[in-house]
């Protein structure tokens, strides 16, 4: 399998707070990938360096065979790279159709109704709710709008940040069969959470980050049988 | 009869403060920052029409043009006007606003008056400090019950204008592309980036719109009032303000409503109270209604998010 996403020893810096320290990881083709870890441990700061809102200051991205680390983040889109951000983020104010058609920003015009069709068909809710302005949908709603947004940009990765935070537990199952069938659906998917042991029991390899670094990694089985990672992540 | 023409005064005055205010309100709403240097672009394009008038007056249009010619120069200069303060009102913002981006909002308030002053400081520098006698881009007026009541064509323009242009952004935020993409920044500038969406280019854009729009009030103002000056658009530029917050600043429709609103409480103070108080009576309203309505007439009440 290509390696798709290539991140070599990267630090991040708020201010003077080291917040990510050199951090190495990688993510293959066809892969759901997780980084798993505390409140803090920099998960949310390395997706972000990654996705270009945050720069490193050493090491190098490399996404697709391309050095990313100096790419405008509004031009990593186009490239193949879509996020899904901590809190969903979706446009409260704009329409559930107007928030997709934004995830289709960089696309060519013809292909932004063939793609709303399929998001529509992956997220039936949203369809019902086209018309609805985004604010008022409940925050699984808003979860799957935030995740059909970056899929209608036909990413070859898509990176999750923390998509479990704030849903009933019901809706957090619902979520994570979402991604699997997004995965099953041919993307490759780097997620981010502090449910563990949702994200372990469905990624084909994990990361866990402590205070900003990578203290273990190993198959998604592997850490969830891991006796360190239990006792800190899994409750036992 | 006497009440009417005053209406119909504070109503032409008013979409001039529209207009003036749309810019306000296209630039607050999506690059969160008050413009303060917007009056003074009203002025430049007060100037940039002037002089090209006169220069088609005195050089390219013969003893006695024809009505055709002097429409067309005055269209021409109008659109000259709109070309300058666009790209005036770009490099402001490529100069003095995108450093400032990161900063806090004092810090670019402060540049925003700094940029008015130096632009009323170049013009008297670069124009001089006499007013210029401006010709109204139209001239002539419809007269109706034998006279007791006269509108003249620059009103009627005026409103004409303002409603277009209200419709037009109207239409353009809502369906566009673009316009949807300058929604999307005005709410998450983090999000839009993660959309692909080149923020700076999208702020780019809307000074650009709302300096277009400023140069179209610049001739406007100057045709109804027409003394030109280097301080010209900065009362009518505080006032406009004071209409787009008025009517909820960030929202186009409000902007519109304030600025009508304005006009009509100036023109019926002006007349029935006292000229000389107007605008303490203006601003009185103003600050009545923000006790009443803190987001404006139509403004929107957006919780900080946490």
């Amino acid at each position: 399998m290509a390696v798709l996403l290539d991140v070599k020893n990267i630090n991040v810096y708020y201010g003077a707070i080291h917040a990510v320290k050199d951090v190495s990881f990688h993510v293959e083709e066809g892969e759901i990938v997780t980084l798993i870890g505390a409140n803090g441990a920099g998960k949310t700061t390395t997706l972000q360096t990654v996705s270009g809102l945050l720069r490193s200051r050493t090491g190098s991205i490399e996404f697709n065979g391309k050095a990313i680390q100096a790419v405008h983040p509004h031009k990593l889109v186009a490239h193949g790279l879509a996020q899904v951000p901590e809190g969903r983020r979706v446009f409260q104010q704009m329409t559930v159709e107007e928030n997709l058609e934004m995830g289709a920003f960089t696309q060519p015009n013809s292909t932004v109704a063939p793609n709303l069709e399929r998001v529509y068909r992956q997220f039936p809710r949203l369809k019902e709710r086209r018309r609805q302005i985004a604010g008022t949908l409940s925050g699984g709603e808003q979860q799957m709008l935030a995740m059909g947004r970056a899929l209608m940009s036909n990413p070859k990765l898509l990176m999750l940040d923390e998509p479990s935070m704030g849903l009933a537990p019901i809706l957090v199952e619902q979520i994570f069969e979402i991604i699997q069938s997004l995965h099953q659906a041919g993307t490759t998917i780097l997620l981010v959470e502090q449910n563990a042991q949702m994200a372990l029991s469905i990624a084909h390899r994990g990361y866990v980050l402590e205070t900003g670094k990578v203290v273990a990694t190993d198959t998604g089985k592997a850490l969830l049988n891991n006796e360190a990672v239990k006792k800190a992540y899994l409750g036992g | 009869m006497e009440f009417l023409s005053y209406l119909i005064n504070g109503i032409s005055m008013g979409s001039i403060y529209a207009i003036i205010a749309l810019g306000y309100t296209m630039v607050y709403g999506i690059a969160k920052m008050l413009n303060f240097a917007h009056g003074d672009v009203i002025m430049v394009g007060g100037y940039v029409s002037f002089y090209a008038t006169s220069y088609a007056t005195a050089q390219l249009l013969g003893e006695d043009p024809s009505a055709m010619a002097v429409g067309m120069a005055t269209l021409v200069s109008v659109l000259l006007a709109m070309l300058v303060c666009t790209v005036l009102g770009v490099i402001i913002e490529g100069l003095a606003y995108r450093p400032l981006r990161q900063a806090g909002s004092l810090a670019v308030l402060i540049t925003a008056i700094g940029v008015s002053y130096f632009l009323q400081n170049a013009a008297q520098l670069l124009f001089g400090a006499n007013p210029k006698n401006f010709t109204p881009v139209v001239g002539g007026q419809l007269t109706f019950f034998d006279g007791q009541l006269r509108i003249s064509y620059v009103a009627l323009l005026t409103v004409v204008a303002c409603v277009v242009i209200m419709v037009g952004l109207t239409v353009f935020t809502g369906q566009s592309k673009m316009g949807k993409a300058m929604r999307a920044c005005s709410e998450d500038k983090g999000a839009a980036q993660l959309m692909g969406i080149n923020v700076n280019r999208t702020i780019s854009m809307t000074f650009a719109i709302g300096s277009a729009l400023a140069a179209i009030a610049g001739v406007l103002l100057c045709s109804y009032s027409p003394v030109l000056k280097p301080t010209t658009g900065s009362m009518p530029g505080i006032k406009a303000f004071t209409a787009a917050v008025f009517g909820g600043i960030g929202s186009i429709p409000g902007a519109f409503l304030g600025g009508l609103l304005l006009g009509i409480i100036e023109a019926i103070a002006q007349a029935y109270i006292s000229t000389q108080l107007s605008n303490a009576i203006l601003f009185a309203v103003l600050i009545v209604v923000l006790l009443v309505k803190p987001s404006g007439l139509l403004g929107k009440y957006v919780p900080e998010k946490v």
